[in-house]
């Protein structure tokens, strides 16, 4: 007698597969948060997957196109008296700035302080918006070949977007200040007072954390990055305080603010070159860490020089006279 | 299947990955349907010979290098999904369209749990029930999604 033939008559289930799959992906994973060769690798990779991004932007692009083939003569007109406004608003402003740059040149040459360069940059404009609903991400049309690094700060016409996080030959993605894994340090412009902004994963808000109950912040204050840390150059706008909560009994206040860029409204973007920190790769702990506060030729500490440099050796010959 | 039938397996999944990394507006995200996932599930539950775990790996791999996310996150979550439809492609052969849905839904479901388990591991996240909806959508949809390429597989004589 013949056996019954079986009804499905595939072979086994491919448990093997999915191991061999799950301890790959485990591996990369663990690779990725511990290796630093991987990030190449995966920098080389992400040129693959390039086609498809430029693929998936099109429609988008095309919508936008088609918006403004067959925008009617009324709004163009409207639109190109605005832009019209804004340039004059603008010329007013660079006329100003010239005469105050001048003055601010002067004062600094009779102060005997070394002039701040101008922070070079090149433009930038965005591929997509992050898929992901829950990470804050951007990826632009700038990459290895443009000179993009990691950890290069990225403005748009109104202020602070984020910090490239990944570089691909000719793509890089931004980290938004907004997402929950970005935090900036900032000042208050009215004051100097010094913070972190976080981001909270929401695009409109940012959390300022450890902010002292005493501290002098009000609704409506500026935020601006303070330079330190030496990743962002000092001084350009981050975010406006939208809520202060006081609460007696507590040591901190809660304080809230809306990052004054606009990811979601911008187009094109500026990607900054500030001057590059010196290398502390080389120096000792106690060395490299007030280096990295302070650093010669940072902008926002233009006579630091001479004052960190003189402690920094003081203080580091104190400690190895010090040390047994 | 011979090599179109390949050829048109690996073009319907590329075409649900540009779907799935379509540009939306924010507030619309989290209403996107699992296109990948459904798509896998439904070449997994149909040609169950040809199509599973690897493919699932290959295309997670294609997903986290555009999302950015950590390399082997979405491969992972893929993968496990292929490995559950292939656990069960044969209960689909009975069921009814509509339960056929609702394993669907439950299926994908376990996959964007693992994915937020996944997110949870490597950084901050905030966590509600909203990764539950691509799936629900997903589910939804999968009836004429059944329908619809059960005739275009039959009419293009692939499986």
């Amino acid at each position: 007698m013949r056996p019954i033939k079986p009804l499905f008559s595939y072979g086994p289930v491919p448990t093997y597969r999915m191991l061999l799959c799950a301890v790959l992906a485990f591996g990369l994973m663990f690779a990725e948060h511990r290796f630093s060769a991987v990030e190449s690798a995966r920098s080389h990779m992400t040129s693959i997957v390039a086609p498809i991004q430029w693929l998936v932007s099109l429609p988008s692009e095309g919508v936008r196109w088609g918006a403004m083939a067959f925008s009617d003569k009324q709004s163009l007109i409207d639109e190109n008296g605005r832009l019209r406004e804004q340039l004059l608003t603008l010329s007013n402003r660079v006329q100003r700035m010239a005469s105050l740059t001048a003055e601010n040149v002067h004062l600094r040459e009779l102060l005997h302080a070394p002039n701040p360069d101008d922070v070079p940059y090149i433009t930038a404009e965005l591929l997509s918006l992050d898929s992901d609903p829950f990470t804050q991400q951007m990826v632009i049309n700038r990459g290895r070949r443009d000179g993009v690094y990691i950890g290069q700060p990225v403005m748009d016409a109104s202020g602070l977007i984020g910090q490239v996080v990944s570089v691909s030959a000719y793509t890089s993605r931004v980290l938004m200040v907004a997402d929950a894994n970005h935090a900036v340090p900032v000042e208050i412009n009215r004051n100097g007072l010094r913070f972190i902004a976080q981001g909270t994963g929401q695009l409109d808000t940012l959390d300022i954390p450890s902010v002292p109950a005493t501290a002098d912040i009000r609704e409506g204050d500026l935020l601006v990055t303070s330079g330190l840390g030496g990743r962002f150059p000092q001084g350009y706008p981050v975010a406006r305080v939208t809520e202060v909560k006081r609460e007696s009994s507590q040591a901190f206040m809660e304080v809230t603010a809306e990052p004054i860029a606009q990811p979601e409204r911008s187009r094109y973007f500026l990607l900054l070159f500030p001057p590059s920190p010196p290398d502390a790769s080389g120096l000792g702990d106690p060395e490299s860490m007030a280096r990295q506060i302070v650093w010669p030729g940072d902008p926002a500490h233009p006579d630091a020089h001479r004052v960190s440099e003189a402690a920094l050796k003081a203080a580091l010959r104190l400690q190895a006279e010090g040390a047994p | 299947m011979g090599l179109f039938g390949y050829l048109f397996v690996w073009f319907t999944l590329l075409l649900a990955l540009c779907l799935q990394v379509m540009p939306l507006p924010d507030a619309w995200l989290v209403w996107r349907p699992d296109w990948l996932g459904v798509l896998l599930a439904y070449w997994c539950v149909a040609t169950p010979q040809r199509v599973g775990v690897i493919h699932g790996f290959v295309l997670g791999l294609l997903l986290d290098l555009i999302e950015g996310a950590p390399l082997g996150q979405n491969a992972l979550t893929l993968s496990l999904l292929a490995y559950l439809f292939l656990l069960l492609y044969q209960r689909f052969r009975v069921y009814s369209i509509w339960q056929q849905a609702v394993l669907v839904f439950v299926l994908l479901g376990i996959g964007q749990l693992v994915e937020q388990w996944l997110r949870t591991i490597f950084g901050p996240v905030s966590v509600s029930l909203e990764f539950l909806i691509p799936a629900l959508i997903g589910a939804l949809l999968w009836p004429w999604l059944f329908t619809m390429m059960q005739a275009v597989r039959r009419r293009l004589g692939i499986g």
